[in-house]
């Protein structure tokens, strides 16, 4: 899938990065170590941990996109972090199953 | 290139910088273009190291050396060491205070993710001077 079916979905707001890069696989987590080990190349990560340790995991794991859900709005650190690295960040008012629902539907 | 190495100093009072050894690292394996699956177990157990000398032990220098058929890892620093090492190896075990816990860290799963995802990995820590982690990745040919 690419990100921009997703994008179609008002719940889903690009805060910064391309639209339209490539999604492998949806990952949901909120531990780093978890995440570090687990989340996939090429993926899209759901997570509610706004901070610039998500963005330094995100960028050695290689992921595509970073979802922050629960409305979290990302940090102005943050976003500068995701632009340097090239990651999508997105943010959306779901749940976090809610918003990997919506993400794995659009993979299918 | 069997006596490349590099070396780092991580900062211990700068979250915002934690992993960036983990990743310079990762960047220089990536263009020595070794296998993927090599590169992603150094990742995790680098960064794991690197995180755990941030949090827990103030900051500390990284080395890392392609030698003799294996990536090898030494993160050495002057904390408070590791008071008892098979609690510490306990997947769940931690004594990260709550607020590094409200940053995503803490799980208790670094040391054994660095057991897990190197071939050999050694730990010398007394407690008041400090610890020493090594860690090695098969990789032939190198
Ligand atoms: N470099 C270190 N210096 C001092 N203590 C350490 C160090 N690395 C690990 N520890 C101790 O071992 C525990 C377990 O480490 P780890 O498995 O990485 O879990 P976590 O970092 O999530 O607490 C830590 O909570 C800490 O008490
Ligand atoms: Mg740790």
């Amino acid at each position: 899938m690419a990100l921009e079916t997703l994008l179609q979905d008002p719940n889903f707001t690009l805060v910064s990065g391309p639209s339209d890069c490539s999604l492998s696989r949806v990952f949901c987590c909120d531990l780093l170590s978890v995440a570090m080990s687990r989340a996939p190349e090429g993926g899209i990560w759901i997570t509610v941990m706004n901070n610039l340790n998500t963005l330094a995991v995100a960028s050695l794991c290689e992921v595509h996109a970073v979802v922050l859900a629960e409305n979290v709005i990302p940090q102005e650190d943050v976003i500068q972090r995701a632009k340097l690295e090239g990651i999508s960040l997105i943010s959306t008012p779901l749940p976090i199953f809610e918003a990997a629902l919506a993400a794995q539907n659009c993979l299918d | 290139m069997s006596d490349m190495a590099f070396c780092y100093i991580v900062p211990g009072d700068d979250f915002t910088r934690a992993g960036e050894a983990s990743a310079d690292v990762k960047s220089r394996l990536k263009m020595l273009g070794l296998p993927t699956d090599v590169i992603r177990r150094v990742s995790i157990a680098m960064y794991e190291g690197e995180i755990n000398m941030v949090i827990h032990a103030g900051g500390g220098e990284a080395e890392v050396r392609l030698d003799n058929g294996a990536i090898y890892m030494e993160l050495r620093d002057r904390g408070p060491g590791i008071q008892d090492l098979s609690l510490a190896m306990k997947e769940g075990y931690s004594t990260a205070p709550e607020n590094i816990r409200s940053l995503g860290f803490g799980a208790g799963m670094g040391l054994p993710n660095m057991k897990k995802y190197t071939d050999r990995m050694e730990i010398e820590s007394a407690p008041g001077e400090g610890t020493t982690v090594k860690m090695w990745v098969n990789c032939p040919g190198i």
